[in-house]
């Protein structure tokens, strides 16, 4: 039996002035996540199939799936759960992918989160909060050598709606 | 069947006195607006205009006028007969002080249902927004080649999510 599509529920488009393969190394090179996706070093295997992981700064496992497209340096899919928060590891995984266009002299990076259930709202809220801060800080870094510092806790609605979920 | 809005959300390493003054002053737009050069007495009920080479491109109202925090004006657009028959939108920005940095939200709503002014803003707004942040943090806006990436509707750029992933 297939399993049903990932639906894509959020969809964030940023133009970066960087060669793709400067932006693929950000996005797979821990050196630059710890930078601009607040701290986390990203862990992957470069092949379809295999490990991902963002690591926090104290060392716990933030996000972790599996690699599901591999094509340096245009297109990224990894499987994506939460696994920080005992309520968020209950939740269906859902697919996270980075589209890295070359257009002139900058590049369309298209992030696309994409579900297999009917998400509600509440929970789409972190992503839509937290992708615009992190990719600002990403385009920032390839830009001007420095990312962006933005505080930002983690999303209270959000953990509040799926703890009611139970 | 509810009313299309645009709404995107970037940060910005400058400070609300600068961002208001790139969203105001024609020798800033034409910079990082691929050209396009604001104009207006800024007031509440003022008229403005965009133009780029000469040519009209929009024309719209002030609505609101609160510097360093919210800039609203309608959105007419006057360049091309697939839209010109359709009515006036409203665009909104707000400015939020963050540290240091600024958090800027694009609002871009009152559209008719299946406007097409819709569609093809929701592909603009990113690329100047982006040009934007590159124009106030290392003083020179993005040079896109519009080829592939104006021309690209929301639903191709859905469409193309959808097939990855499958």
């Amino acid at each position: 039996m297939s399993e049903p599509n990932f639906v894509p529920k959020t969809v964030y488009v940023n133009y970066i002035a960087a060669a793709p393969e400067k932006v693929w190394a950000a996005l797979t090179d821990a050196t630059f996540t710890r930078q601009y996706f607040f701290g986390r070093s990203v862990e992957i295997e470069a092949r379809v199939g295999g490990s991902f992981i963002l690591r926090m700064p104290d060392g716990r496992v933030d996000v972790q799936g599996k690699v599901v497209e591999w094509d340096p340096p245009r297109r990224l899919s990894v499987t994506w759960r939460v696994m920080w928060h005992e309520d968020m590891r209950k939740l269906p995984e859902c697919l996270i992918s980075y589209q890295i266009d070359a257009l002139g002299e900058a590049v369309r990076l298209t992030l696309t989160e994409a579900y297999q259930w009917e998400v509600p709202d509440d929970i789409l809220a972190g992503g839509r909060q937290g992708w615009p801060a992190i990719l600002s800080s990403l385009k920032s870094l390839l830009e001007t050598g420095k990312p962006i510092v933005i505080q930002m806790g983690p999303p209270k609605e959000m953990l509040e709606a799926i703890k009611q979920r139970g | 069947m509810t009313k299309p809005s645009f709404v995107y959300v970037t940060y910005i390493a400058t400070t609300p006195e600068k961002l208001w003054r790139a969203l105001t002053e024609g020798t800033f737009t034409e910079q990082y607006w691929f050209g396009t050069r604001i104009a207006c007495h800024w007031a509440p009920g003022a008229p403005l205009t965009f133009r780029k080479d000469g040519a009209l491109f929009n024309t719209g109202e002030v609505l609101v006028y609160d510097p360093y925090r919210r800039l609203s004006y309608t959105w007419k657009v006057e360049i091309d007969d697939a839209f010109r028959g359709e009515r006036a939108s409203r665009v909104v920005f707000d400015l939020e002080p963050k540290g240091a940095e600024v958090k800027l939200t694009l609002t871009h709503d009152d559209f008719d249902i299946d406007s097409k002014v819709h569609e093809a803003v929701s592909q603009g707004w990113p690329m100047v927004l982006a040009s934007l942040k590159s124009f106030l943090e290392t003083g020179r806006g993005l040079a896109v080649s519009s080829a592939g990436a104006a021309n690209d509707t929301k639903e191709q750029v859905i469409a193309r999510a959808r097939a990855a992933s499958r």
